[in-house]
């Protein structure tokens, strides 16, 4: 198993690595770059070439790339080109922004997933079935910046439930203790803050969550279905076990291994999905970051950092999964 | 049991009676108390972008303007809602008749945020400041300096030019002089530039102000710049929360003007345009800039105030003459008679706007009446092509369908327009849309690859140089980047005018002739952008340079 987790780690230092390198030629060969982002109308020639050697940019490509491998081995992301902050730190306030979105998402998608597909198979061709199929085609099939206009222009315009958007109400005092303010604000005590911030949180989760909702509900579905019709469930009915046992033990834990595998992916897909649902609700996540460091101010150097960052994610999240197999079924051995 | 039981009632009465106590005290102290619209409270304005840093002096964008001009005051300043001069931190000022030394009569009893004295060494501090910066990661961030003063006493850049600042003297506390080594016509409009505002010497000092540090390729700015921005303004610095994206201000006790109204002023920044409005409708912020043309209407039925500024601004038609048949001045002529520029305006241009006959609006100084003007008439397009041998013209019109300017909201029905009005006069158009970075900016601005393209700007302060200046004033390959030395040499004499009758005669010449003579491109409308506010805030002055100062607005509670 360690020789496994040290080989993988290898591979994404390798991955990791050539990414930077395709990230660095790629951003630099757009046309437009920062520097007349950054000057806008009033540039003249002079300031033009100021601005460009001040920032580096008169150099040989490889030059400033290898300037750039030595910055970020020792841990130097660099600053922001709009606002001058570490890039770490622009990253480190995004990150607990759209990591409290997508496991709030993952949560409602997880929770009512697992529970509706299983339902769904138990009772397959009634009522409820039928339902949930029609259900989850509508989920994987509505374009998540629609279904977040919509719900946003419903819920927030025509009746007043949610908040437009932002993760707290303007002006609150909110004490800022690990980035994710709902639970900063139970930490804190201040649970008026907590719940705000979860009133805040409702509606974007709840975006982002439809299309993992839906796949979970389907593969949980199908894969129940496959469980049920195995051996040892009709033998452990044979036996005379109890339901209970047999759901728990023999159908949902043997049913769950593709199900896992999906929250692996979704967890994957919900990184994408947040810079549609952050960009409906200007959440100040990850996502947003990504958009205005693109169509903004050209911020190379964090749209450098995310996304070798989401790649790590999600080579992280995908060796996480194969090592969970394991865990779920011991029969699987992770070579 | 009941001992606790009685502490706590005596405790809730005690903190009741403070808070009551107190909530009076409050009411008390402030002033301009008056009917409705009470003082106190918080004002919330929806911004649409992150600022850059809250020192003046390396910002050049409106959102990073917008709370610096809060905290911050200049020399001189704009009367409100107009571009007319008037005292700042200078209750007066008067050049000698050479244009190059400025004395200043300052604000007596004026004091910073930090509680020390505002006087003729910190305006002096200033300027000395900007002049001896050093390193490029600061001198490129200093734009507007740049454009004003030419250069630092050590340019960083190859091919700056010699700074026209002299020096800085401070004859008493209340009197500080500026020497220039050359008179700028710019002056003393661009006294008024939020760039050059005054910051205090102490905590310019105690917080490391100058040191703009270059980490990779990017900037880091000082403690000053983004923690500790100390001015003379009606607000001070309350906090930036960069996690929830709020700017929070704080009432000014102390400030020299009309105090401010409310205790607390947020500016929340919602970068999609569509959720700003959508806040503002759930009356989650108070303010909102620059809303879309179609929005208008239905923001104003709802009920919304929507304040439209004095346009101090310019659409126009660029003209590349590298394009040889674009050096015909018939053609040109033929363009601008062909464009039906009112029905442009009443169409799609915002509420206010009107067509323009100058590059510049009738407020600045030498804006001439009695230019020649292109009323559209496409039969003398017609005619001029005919005459010219160009009957048979194509051109690659040049347009960025993906931004919105205040001068230019919807560029491609813009574009649509226009393109529309030149096919009806026998001139085959080929639309080329571009992004406005990296594509459109360099294909025009660097490349001079378009024959007509639309562009525009909005004026940083009341002088012509900064409008007509800008556009013609020096060979550039918007306009074809050819030796238009006549109209390169009028400009540059205008703008060394001295006098102020003179300057007005000459800029009012260089205007007449622009039209008649030259036409580099054909100027199209000047469009008030809005700025719109929910119905219970009160006293927003609306700036025809988006200079607005936010001491005067009340919220009712």
């Amino acid at each position: 198993m360690l020789r496994v987790i040290v080989r993988r780690l290898l591979q994404l230092v390798v991955t990791l690595i050539a990414l930077s390198a395709l990230i660095f030629i790629w951003l630099r060969n757009l046309p437009g770059g920062p520097v007349d982002a950054l000057l806008g109308e009033r540039a003249t020639p002079e300031t033009r070439a100021l601005l460009t050697k001040a920032l580096g940019y008169d150099q040989p490509i490889l030059v400033q790339y290898g300037k750039f491998m030595q910055r970020i081995l020792t841990g130097d992301f660099g600053n922001s080109i709009r606002t001058g902050d570490p890039v770490t730190e622009v990253i480190g306030r995004a990150f607990p922004a759209t990591v409290e979105l997508a496991l709030a998402a993952m949560i409602i998608a997880v929770g009512l997933g697992v529970p509706l597909g299983y339902l769904a198979a138990r009772w397959r061709g009634r009522f409820l079935d039928n339902l949930t199929i029609a259900g989850t085609l509508l989920g994987i099939s509505i374009p998540i910046f629609f279904l977040g206009y919509l719900l946003k222009d419903v819920f927030t315009q025509n009746i007043h439930w949610f908040p437009p958007s932002g993760r707290v109400s303007t002006g609150i005092d909110n004490t800022n203790v690990t980035g994710f303010f709902v639970l900063d604000g139970l930490l804190t005590r201040e649970f008026d803050a907590a719940a705000d911030a979860l009133w805040h949180l409702l509606l974007p989760a709840i975006t982002l969550a439809t299309i993992p909702l839906a796949v979970i509900v389907r593969i949980t579905r199908a894969s129940v279905l496959d469980v049920l019709n195995e051996d040892y469930v009709r033998t452990a009915e044979a036996k005379g076990l109890r339901h209970r046992t047999i759901r728990g033990r023999h159908i949902l834990r043997n049913a769950l291994l593709p199900v896992v595998t999906a929250i692996g992916l979704q967890t994957g897909a919900l990184l994408s999905g947040a810079v549609l649902t952050e960009k409906v609700y200007n959440w100040g996540g990850l996502g947003t970051l990504i958009t205005d460091s693109i169509s903004g101010s050209r911020d190379y150097p964090v749209l450098q950092a995310l996304i070798l960052l989401a790649a790590l994610v999600f080579v992280v999240v995908n060796l996480l999964v194969d090592l969970s197999y394991a865990f779920i079924d011991p029969r699987v051995r992770v070579r | 049991m009941q001992a606790r039981r009685l502490r706590t009632a005596v405790a809730i009465a005690a903190v009741t009676a403070l808070a009551v106590g107190a909530a009076g005290c409050a009411e008390s102290e402030r002033d301009g108390d008056s009917g409705e619209a009470k003082t106190g409270g918080t004002f919330i304005f929806a911004g649409a972008g992150d600022p850059k840093n809250f020192d003046p002096i390396f910002n050049d964008d409106g959102e990073s303007f917008r709370p610096i001009r809060q905290m911050f005051d200049t020399l001189v300043t704009h009367k409100p809602g107009t571009a007319e001069l008037t005292g700042g931190l200078a209750e007066s000022w008067e050049h000698d008749p050479t244009g190059k030394v400025w004395t200043f009569k300052l604000r007596q009893g004026v004091k910073f945020h930090d509680g020390t004295p505002f006087n003729a060494a910190a305006v002096c501090y200033n300027f000395d400041r900007w002049y001896n910066m050093k390193g490029a990661a600061a001198q490129a961030n200093m734009i507007y300096y740049m454009d004003v003063f030419g250069g630092f006493a050590k340019n960083e850049a190859e091919g700056a030019g010699e700074s026209i600042y002299d020096k800085c003297e401070a004859k008493d506390d209340n009197t500080a002089v500026l020497s220039l080594k050359k008179y700028k016509g710019a002056f003393p409009g661009a006294f008024a530039l939020t760039s050059l505002s005054i910051a205090s010497p102490e905590a310019l000092k105690k917080y490391d102000a100058d040191t703009v540090t270059q980490s990779g390729d990017s900037f880091a700015y000082s403690a000053f710049a983004n923690e500790h921005p100390v001015g003379t303004g009606p607000f001070t610095f309350g906090g930036w929360d960069k996690a929830k994206g709020e700017i929070t201000l704080n009432r000014n006790p102390d400030y020299w003007g009309d105090k401010a109204k409310v205790d607390k002023l947020i500016i929340k920044i919602i970068k999609d345009e569509n959720t700003r409005k959508q806040e503002l409708r759930a009356g989650t912020v108070q303010g909102i800039d620059f809303p879309a043309p179609a929005d208008r209407k239905a923001l104003a039925d709802e009920g919304f105030q929507v304040i439209d500024r004095p346009a101090f601004n310019i659409l126009y038609l660029g003209i590349n003459q590298k394009n040889p048949k674009l050096k015909d001045l018939r053609v040109r002529q033929a363009i601008a008679y062909a464009l039906n520029r009112q029905q442009l305006v009443q169409t799609k241009g915002p509420g206010g706007a009107k067509v323009a006959d100058e590059f510049m609006p009738d407020t600045v100084l030498g804006y001439a009446p009695d230019v020649q003007k292109y009323e559209y008439n496409p039969e003398k397009a017609k005619q001029l092509l005919k005459e010219a041998g160009a009957e048979n013209l194509t051109l690659n019109f040049y347009y960025p369908p993906d931004v919105t300017r205040p001068y230019m909201p919807n560029p491609q029905e813009i574009f649509t327009v226009l393109a529309n009005d030149l096919q009806a006069v026998g001139i085959k158009v080929n639309g080329v849309p571009r992004p406005w970075n990296g594509g459109f900016k360099d294909d025009v601005q660097t490349f001079g690859k378009h024959d007509l393209h639309i562009l525009g700007w909005t004026g940083d302060y009341n002088d012509p140089g900064n409008f007509v200046g800008t556009f013609f004033g020096r060979g550039k390959a918007e306009f074809g980047d050819q030796a238009m030395t006549e109209m390169f040499d009028a400009i540059g004499k205008a703008d060394a005018t001295v006098d102020e009758a003179g300057k007005k005669a000459a800029w009012e010449q260089v205007n007449r002739d622009i039209a008649s003579k030259w036409l580099p491109a054909v100027p199209v409308w000047h469009a008030p952008p809005a700025i719109v506010v929910t119905k219970d805030v009160e006293g927003l002055v609306a700036s025809p340079l988006t200079d607005e100062r936010f001491n005067t607005v009340s919220v009712k509670q």
